[in-house]
């Protein structure tokens, strides 16, 4: 036992206690209780991921860990550098504060009798999120692409309702369509390659894109694999999905999906940009140009159609949409700057929006349930908390110092720098989005907080909900302030993906 | 196009991959676009099939007691792989079944056009 | 317009109302945009159009993306090539010491449990999120059933037990007793022979399902319950988790490994290929069942 490094344990074991806690959950008949032991896992994730972050970061390293007795081409592998790190830190940060703070929305929208089965469901998606993250293999990537896509559809239906289902069966088909093509994607790659592992598909690849050898297979490849997770991540003409799939979950769903479930798709993405492809191949094919130019219309359309809506999780859903295309704006840029911004989007993302539908389902409870803007008004008085949240959300939205999304915005401006030719039209886009993104969230903060004169009965906000979106906003002013060592890390993380 | 000839399998299995894409986004009735989606599948299980063979060779099992040689037996790697992928797909159309099953509970209608027009207008 | 309606549109925009449905028609340099917009939908742009244009771009995308993947497959390496990039050092390995590295002489069952055995592990977690996702669907709660429906089961419960077809019986017993050997065989011959823990199961989960129409589903309910049914499949997958877990922990540290390797060939052989076929066989038996219990009746 003396050579063990229970540091390179880490990503095994967080992935492995997640899957070990959502197959014993259903034995669990109480939802609470079930909910208590998805949480304690969380949390433990958390401080494993945190120990792991602190390691990599303090010996500059990334490893591989091999999963089995085989090494490399043989048997399955992990892969932990910075940025996996990162990453599973904040997306176990950002889960356990959803479950906290959404607690009350769970036990309120979904069966007593099936509660416990919601929380295998939120077990199992993170452990398939994680196992995305740390992956080093593709065909695993594809097995937990399909775990992630039945969960997260599962916890979209958990609330039982006719429309839930049908915005659950929209969801799914379009998820389909993007693992079909992911499938298809790989199995083309195996053929040509010969190898299912991402270090040695590199190999290959080098050995093949330098000799000249199946240049046209390689192409739809990568097209097919780009396409499929990028469709699964809702990128523009796919966001309608989003748009019928978060008004009819439950907040606490909503926010995993916006905040998470997205991000671990176009995380994946990096990975294989990164991993696989070679950053270089995927440039020279255009591929980023194309990524690009979603994003920029994904942004615009996406702001535009939250400015028509008037009912707030359509909203929410539309920005995030529209936040989807920042991100692939900032891959399309094609540089080291725009990918470091985009992660850190990444990061801003995941931590605000899922705050901004937890204080959306918490402002919608303390108005008879209704979603209509105009219901809203003064509802903030009412839940204060969830008020500052909203608000707070909606400055980080557009992007004013202090927050974290002003970081973001700032990151991507100043990559531009780096790809004169796209400098002009992203720095346009930026503007006239930030512009939307004000426009929409401006007045539904102004109604929200707009004085309400008489006095009607309603639930108080739960001590839990509180402390969750408490905790939410001083991560936002966290991250907004004290950004420069997350950049760093984020720089290391990819020089060593 | 000589080749088409030779890897006529895959060629096959791709042709039923297209088919099995039109048919997702064309049929109208829930249960068919499912089938659609099963006929992609089980054509990237075609093609993997047929990338793990060699002419001649034998399925990857050993006799009791002879050391294998590579000349012998085919790929072993795609047959593992389509065990794993008819697994998910099998799981993937029951959850899609069950949640057609809910809806024609619900709505009482196959068409998705008609069911989201129905749940749009509940959702109101 | 004048200033005071202006001021009232803002306000209704800032409160977030639908200022599009305000009775005033827009209207720009005397052109009825409304009226040309009617006319538009009505013989340019109305829904059998739209259908059209759907389908000639369905029919347009699937033939591009036929034509591009049948361009694909025109390059890639010949069909039953024994030198494809496919055939290298992976395959060699797995072949020719598959046996002694992980004693089953089925390279394929050895190849899913031992050598990729995370896939496999994933895999049987999408099984077992499936049936929980159906029997979160369908499982009967106060959203998916109406009285009308419960008493409408009721009643097809008591025809069920008088309509005792005696040769469907007959034949049905007969069959059932070998449907379960057979399936049995082939789960535990897995690794030394071809079959394995998914096909073995859902051998024996036909037999089940064959059980249960034959029968009734009050008989099979006397010994399969949803209880028995959640407490196997969460068994046999936490035997998996656990199994599997100490074996990448081992493996991954170089550790010495307890479990042995048994003589190649025989039945206790092949280290822990046999029990987790095992746990596969009854997860994937129990699924098949379930999934057929849920869509028929709703229960288990």
């Amino acid at each position: 036992m003396e050579h063990v490094n229970y540091i390179h344990n880490i990503p095994f074991a967080s992935i492995f206690l997640t899957m070990f806690g959502g197959i014993i959950t259903p034995l669990f008949r109480n939802g609470k209780v079930a909910q208590k032991i998805n949480f304690v896992i969380v949390c433990l994730v958390g401080i494993l991921s945190m120990i792991l972050l602190g390691s990599v970061w303090k010996n500059q390293e990334s490893f591989t860990f091999m999963m089995g007795h085989f090494p490399a081409p043989w048997g399955n592998e992990l892969h932990a550098g910075p940025l996996e790190a990162l990453m599973a830190l904040t997306f176990s940060f950002v889960m356990a504060t959803t479950m906290l703070g959404g607690a009350k929305f769970i036990q309120n929208d979904i069966l007593a009798e099936k509660q416990n089965l919601y929380f295998v469901m939120i077990n199992l998606l993170f452990g398939s999120m994680l196992a995305l993250i740390y992956t080093n293999d593709i065909f695993t990537a594809y097995v937990f692409l399909e775990i992630n896509t039945i969960a997260s559809c599962a916890i979209i239906m958990a609330k039982g309702t006719g429309e839930s289902i049908a915005a659950t069966l929209h969801y799914l088909i379009i998820c389909l369509l993007g693992s079909g093509l992911f499938l298809i994607g790989i199995s083309l790659l195996y053929s040509i390659t010969g190898h299912l592992l991402m270090p040695n598909i590199q190999q290959s690849i080098i050995r093949l894109t330098t000799s000249g050898e199946y240049a046209f297979p390689f192409a739809v490849v990568i097209g097919m694999i780009i396409i499929g997770i990028s469709i699964k991540s809702a990128v523009f003409p796919f966001h309608f999905m989003l748009a019928s799939a978060h008004p009819a979950a439950t907040p606490a769903s909503s926010s995993i999906l916006s905040g998470l479930v997205l991000k671990s798709f176009i995380f994946l993405n990096i990975k294989m940009f990164y991993c696989v492809f070679t950053i270089d191949l995927i440039r020279s094919l255009r591929i980023t140009n194309v990524l690009f130019l979603f994003g920029l219309i994904g942004m615009v359309v996406g702001s535009v159609s939250a400015l028509k809506e008037t009912r707030i999780k359509h909203m929410l859903a539309y920005s995030s949409a529209a936040q989807i295309g920042y991100l692939y704006m900032g891959i399309g840029l094609g540089n080291h700057e725009g990918m470091v911004a985009a992660c850190f989007h990444i990061l801003a993302h995941a931590a605000t929006k899922a705050m901004l539908f937890l204080c959306a389902g918490g402002l919608m409870s303390v108005s008879g349930g209704k979603d209509g803007i105009h219901d809203l008004r003064g509802a903030a008085h009412k839940n204060l908390i969830a008020g500052i949240g909203f608000t707070v959300g909606g400055l980080s939205m557009v992007g004013v110092p202090l927050t974290a999304g002003f970081v973001s915005k700032l990151y991507f401006a100043s990559a531009t720098i780096y790809s004169p030719q796209k400098m002009l039209i992203t720095l346009l886009t930026l503007a006239v989005s930030m512009i939307l993104n004000a426009m929409y969230f401006i007045p539904s903060a102004i109604a929200i907080w707009s004085p309400i004169e008489k006095k009607t009965e309603y639930a108080k906000p739960s001590r839990r909900m509180e402390l969750g979106i408490g905790i939410f906003i001083l991560t936002n002013f966290l991250l907004g302030i004290f950004y420069k060592p997350i950049i760093d890390m984020i720089e290391l993380g990819i020089h060593l993906l | 196009m000589t080749n088409l000839m030779t890897n006529h399998y895959e060629a096959a299995a791709v042709i039923l991959f297209g088919i099995g894409f039109m048919n997702l986004l064309l049929s109208r009735n829930l249960i068919k676009k499912f089938i659609g989606l099963n006929i992609m599948d089980t054509a990237v299980y075609l093609f993997l099939a047929a990338k793990g063979f060699i002419a001649g060779r034998a399925a990857p099992i050993i006799a009791q007691g002879t050391t294998a040689t590579v000349e012998q037996f085919i790929n072993p790697v795609p047959s593992g792989l389509v065990l794993t992928g008819i697994v998910v797909s099998v799981s993937v159309t029951a959850f899609s079944l069950a949640l057609v099953q809910r809806l024609y509970k619900h709505y009482g209608s196959l068409d998705l056009d008609e069911i989201m027009q129905k749940a749009k207008k509940e959702g109101h | 317009m004048n200033k005071k309606s202006k001021w009232r549109y803002f306000m209704d925009w800032v409160n977030g109302e639908e200022v599009i449905e305000t009775p005033k028609k827009v209207t720009w340099k005397k052109i009825d945009f409304e009226k040309w917009k009617t006319i538009f939908q009505k013989y340019l742009w109305n829904d059998r159009k739209k259908s059209i244009f759907y389908l000639i771009m369905c029919v347009f995308v699937s033939v591009v993306f036929i034509s591009i993947l049948l361009q694909t497959v025109n390059t890639l390496p010949y069909f039953g090539g024994s030198n494809n990039p496919a055939s290298n050092e992976v395959v060699q390995r797995y072949i020719e010491s598959g046996v002694e590295e992980t004693g089953a002489t089925n390279i394929v069952a050895g190849m899913i449990l031992d050598y990729r055995a995370f896939d496999t592990f994933g895999e049987s977690n999408v099984l077992f999120l499936a049936v929980i996702c159906v029997v979160m669907l369908l499982k009967k709660d106060k959203y998916n059933t109406t009285e009308a429906e419960e008493r409408e089961q009721k009643e097809d419960d008591m025809f069920e037990k008088q309509d005792a077809n005696i040769i469907l019986k007959r034949i049905a017993n007969l069959l059932i007793p070998l449907l379960f050997l057979f399936g049995i065989y082939v789960v535990l011959n897995g690794h030394i022979s071809p079959g394995g823990g998914f096909s073995g199961g859902a051998i024996i989960g036909a037999g089940l399902v064959l059980y249960a129409s034959v029968n009734g589903q009050q008989k099979i309910q006397k010994f399969f319950t949803y209880k028995i049914f959640v407490r196997i499949n969460v068994g046999c997958l936490l035997t998996y988790c656990v199994l599997k877990g100490y074996s990448f922990f081992t493996g991954a540290n170089h550790l010495p490994n307890i479990i042995p390797k048994g003589v190649p060939g025989a039945l206790l052989s092949g280290g822990l290929i046999l029990p987790l076929n095992i746990c596969v066989g009854m997860i994937v038996a129990c699924t098949i069942y379930g999934f057929y219990a849920l869509f028929t009746k709703g229960e288990i």
